[in-house]
This record gives C-alpha cells, structure tokens and sequence, in this order.
C-alpha cells in the first residue's frame, strides 16, 4: 500500500529514516519472540508431567479421604474438621520474564494439620490429610507455572502480532512509497533535462 | 485473621477436606451458586483460586477472561470423581493459541 507523500526530496529522507527504524524494531521483536517461545516451550514441557503428576496425587487423596469417611460418620468428619489447625498462606512476589509480570507464589504455612482429637476419628483421616498436605505444595506449583504459561501466552501472541504488522504491512509500504518517490524525482530530473536540451536547441537555432 | 489467600470452589464432599488443610473452602455445585462464590471470591483478594473443572463448567466464560489477569491464579482440579481433562484442555488451547500448532502430544 502505497502511503499518503509527497514526491519530495525532504520527505524521502524522512521516509528512509522511517523505514531503518522500522527494520531494527522488527530484528528487536523477532528476538523477542524467540526468546519468549523457548521459555515458554520449557515451561510446557514441565507443566504437562507436573500437572498429570498432580492430578494423580489428588486423586489419590481424595479416594484416601472418601475411604475415611465411610468409617466414620458424616457429622463427626465434619466436627472433626470444623476447626482448623492449620492455615497456609502464599506470599505473592512478581518477577519479569521478558518484561512479562509473572507472580511467584510462597507457601507459607502455620500450624499442624491434626485439629482433632484421635479418639473419635480414624486413622484413614490422618493419612488422607497427610496427603492432600503433600499434593497442595504442587498445586501450588502448579498454579504458578499454569499462570506464567497464560501470561506468556498473551505476551507472544501480541509480539507476533506487532512482528507481523511490521514485517508485512509497515515495512513494505514504506519501501514501495520510496521506490514511488525516487522514480518520481527521477522522472522530474529527467523531464528537466530535456527541456534544458529543447530550448538550447531553441536558443541555437535563432 | 484465619483466613487464607487460597480459596477452593467446589462440591461440598470433594473440597471439605481442604478445609483441613487450612484453606478457604467454598461448597457450590449447582450453576448459580458457583457464580456467586466465584464473584465473592473473584472480588475477595485471593491470589490463588482452585476450582473443580465440574464446577467450572458453569463459569467458562467468567473464566476466559479472568484468565489473562496477573492475579488470581485460577487452577482446575479435579474433583472425588476423577478428571474431566479439562484442565489439561484448557492449557492446551492456550499453548495452540500462541504456537499456533498443537505441540502438547498426548502420553500413553
């Protein structure tokens, strides 16, 4: 696409000046992206096991806490469980990756997970609980990594689109529009030229 | 205060035992309920959110586009049930959308 100029010496510098730019942006994006792909490519390639891996655990948790239900009573689970002794918290930091904001979770964890006494609950309770306590720190894992992934994801698909306006709009127009420039000022030149030669012929032949 | 930044939406047999584990616990199963707990906790400062994926299917939307938000993380378990894969989908078509190709093969 032709841009909107005119056919003058001032506006084709301006207009190459434009275009020097738009090419070392370009080179700056593209490397961006590709850094940004193979750090995102690694944290696939690490999600993908963990969250399986996690799914997993949680199951099992959840069937060792179903287990433990069934010997006890729905109430005495539940008054079992209604105070809890224990709190987990996550401190949340942020650090860039390529500029990206991508939160750091700390677990943070206070108290001991048996908030009952043992004599009217089982031992199943106790090794469901145990469990679940282990598979939290990985969801937590987990819930970091899968957010980064997002963030990342977002990051590339814009890079790739600003790469891909410069490389095939910007970049283009801007090299036809001085190629359209430089043969108008060529032509003009030329054009003046002949008319130099007509009126010397003119000027000789009186 | 005893309250935790991690909070998880769920039905009430499948979460409770997170309760334990000193997280808040959200019981909602049926399609309102779990937008009204995803609202309270969506607004509630929590910075880490799981939800099952049987719950979250009735919030997808509500999701999506929470989902490019720095914060909360919000994370899709799997309930007592077992998994839907819809976590794993849903990461999927994440890593489709920037790649522009499925690279995520499937492990047998």
């Amino acid at each position: 696409m032709l841009l909107a100029a005119n056919p003058t010496r001032m506006h084709l510098l301006r207009l190459k000046k434009r275009l020097k730019l738009a090419i070392r942006g370009h080179k700056l994006l593209k490397d961006k992206q590709d850094e940004l792909m193979r750090r995102f490519m690694d944290l696939v390639k690490q999600i993908q096991g963990l969250r399986q891996e996690v799914e997993r655990d949680l199951h099992r948790a959840f069937e060792r806490f179903t287990m433990a239900r069934s010997v006890m009573s729905r109430a005495s689970v539940e008054e079992a469980l209604a105070l809890p002794g224990k709190r987990l918290d996550v401190g949340v930091t942020t650090q860039r990756i390529m500029n990206v904001e991508v939160p750091l979770f700390e677990p943070r964890a206070e108290g001991r997970i048996y908030c009952y006494g043992f004599a009217n609950t089982s031992g199943e309770l106790d090794v469901s609980l145990r469990s679940l306590d282990a598979v939290l720190l990985r969801l937590l894992e987990l819930a970091q990594t899968e957010k980064t992934i997002m963030l990342l994801a977002d990051e590339i698909d814009r890079t790739r689109r600003r790469v891909n306006a410069l490389e095939y709009t910007l970049i283009p127009s801007l090299k036809e529009t001085i190629r359209f420039i430089t043969m108008k000022l060529e032509e003009l030149e030329r054009s003046n030229l002949t008319r130099l030669m007509k009126i010397k012929e003119m000027a000789e032949e009186r | 205060m005893s309250t935790s930044n991690i909070a998880v939406i769920g039905d009430r047999d499948s979460i409770f035992c997170f309760h334990a584990v000193g997280v808040d616990v959200y019981p909602a199963e049926k399609a309102d309920d779990v937008k009204a707990a995803f609202d309270q906790v969506y607004e509630g400062g929590y910075a880490v959110i799981f939800i099952t994926e049987q719950s979250a299917i009735h919030i997808e939307e509500r999701l999506r586009e929470a989902a490019w938000r720095p914060l909360p993380s919000i994370v899709l378990i799997p309930n007592n049930r077992g998994s839907l894969g819809y976590g794993l989908e849903t990461l999927r078509h994440v890593v489709r959308k920037a790649v522009g190709a499925d690279i995520m093969q499937e492990d047998e």
